[in-house]
């Protein structure tokens, strides 16, 4: 099925308001895309695991993306069938200040571990999760680093986190100054 | 010219330097101690990055590590030397400090490759601790991206000199002799 196809017919039964904003130019957009309503969004992936016209059986990547001057953070699910070869891409757009959607871990169970990635990075709640907790960063980590305000602490656990460097540390290439 | 007869530990025959090997006791013991322990340096392997590859090769049939003595061992308590390869993280370095601190006296350490030199290629991410030094002493920084078993083999006999330059037993025992 095409994109065009696949948004048509989720349109036809959620409703304009739940799935919305088509971008299907192909000079543009590689992955053509449209945007979900958070509320509708766990009831538009189940139909598209079930109905034999869309089954998507594999959730690809599961995405992040800080807008801060739209003050949102847009979440991107790449999916993918591997029974009838086609790929959707759905976002979408939570605002910036208490980001927070439903998890698709009981839909697709590998969500489990990319949702952990994305709060992990970002900050994104995923709620109903079953273990949402920090996955690469340590737990004791402050802040999400891939938010674009995030600003890198002096040091962690003691150890500083710049480095001096070694030109300006040993003066090297500076004509030595006069006494 | 000629050169000088050899002496002391280096005499070999009845003519160098006089049928007896004039040496002091504690420079023999010391010798023979660092002769033992320079040519059995065994390391904690600590591959952590794409460096860990070559550290592998240089313990392969090529570089052939183990032609100094040195074997990869896999517990901190019985080795002598951590060999750092690869870009250490926050979360890393808090275990490679407990690790260290794990190992017994006398202990060195090879920082290998430029991430853990410095940070090297990732020193402005948020995750990467800059330098494997802010957190243990560094005997031998092998710099490059990532260096070649040459030039770990060359930190090898770097710390071997070392070693041998060492006083271990007034360091060891704190005997006066
Ligand atoms: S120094 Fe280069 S080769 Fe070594 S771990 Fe870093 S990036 Fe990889």
């Amino acid at each position: 099925m095409l994109p065009k196809e696949v948004f048509e017919a989720l349109q036809a039964e959620h409703g304009p308001d739940a799935v919305f904003d088509l971008h299907d130019d192909a000079a543009k957009d590689r992955d053509p895309w449209f945007q979900v309503a958070p509320a509708a969004l766990v009831a538009v992936c189940e139909k598209l695991k079930t109905d034999p016209r869309f089954s998507i059986d594999y959730l690809e990547c599961l995405t992040g993306v800080d807008y801060p001057a739209k003050a949102q953070i847009h979440v991107v699910y790449h999916l993918w069938s591997y029974s009838l070869l086609h790929r959707v891409v759905l976002k979408v757009a939570l605002p910036r200040d208490e980001p927070k959607v439903a998890t698709l871990s009981t839909v697709w169970s590998v969500a489990n571990w990319h949702e952990r990635e994305c709060f992990d990075l970002l900050g994104v709640h995923f709620e109903g999760h079953p273990d949402l907790r920090r996955l690469l960063l340590p737990d004791d980590w402050e802040g999400y680093p891939l938010r674009k305000d995030y600003a890198e602490k002096a040091d962690y656990h003691g150890i500083p986190t710049t480095r001096p460097n070694p030109l300006d540390l040993f003066q090297i290439g500076k004509a030595p100054a006069k006494a | 010219m000629t050169t000088p007869l050899p002496t002391g530990a280096d005499a070999r025959y009845a003519d160098d330097g006089g049928s007896v090997i004039s040496t002091r006791v504690d420079e023999m013991v010391n010798w023979l101690l660092n002769w033992g322990r320079s040519n059995s340096i065994w390391y904690l392997l600590f591959g952590l990055a794409c460096c860990a590859i070559e550290l592998m090769h240089t313990g392969g049939p090529r570089g052939d590590l183990e032609r100094f003595g040195s074997a990869p061992r896999p517990s901190p308590r019985s080795s002598d030397l951590i060999i750092v390869a690869g870009t250490l993280t926050y979360k890393m370095a808090i275990r490679v400090r407990r690790l260290f601190d794990q190992m017994s006296e006398p202990r060195y350490v090879i920082s290998m490759g430029s991430c853990s030199n410095c940070g090297g290629l990732f020193q402005y991410a948020y995750s990467v601790c800059k330098g494997v030094d802010q957190i243990i002493p560094v005997d031998v920084y092998v710099p490059g991206c990532p260096p070649r078993p040459e030039a770990l083999l060359e930190g090898l006999l770097r710390i071997q000199d070392k070693i041998k330059g060492e006083k271990y037993l007034q360091r060891r025992y704190g005997v006066a002799v």
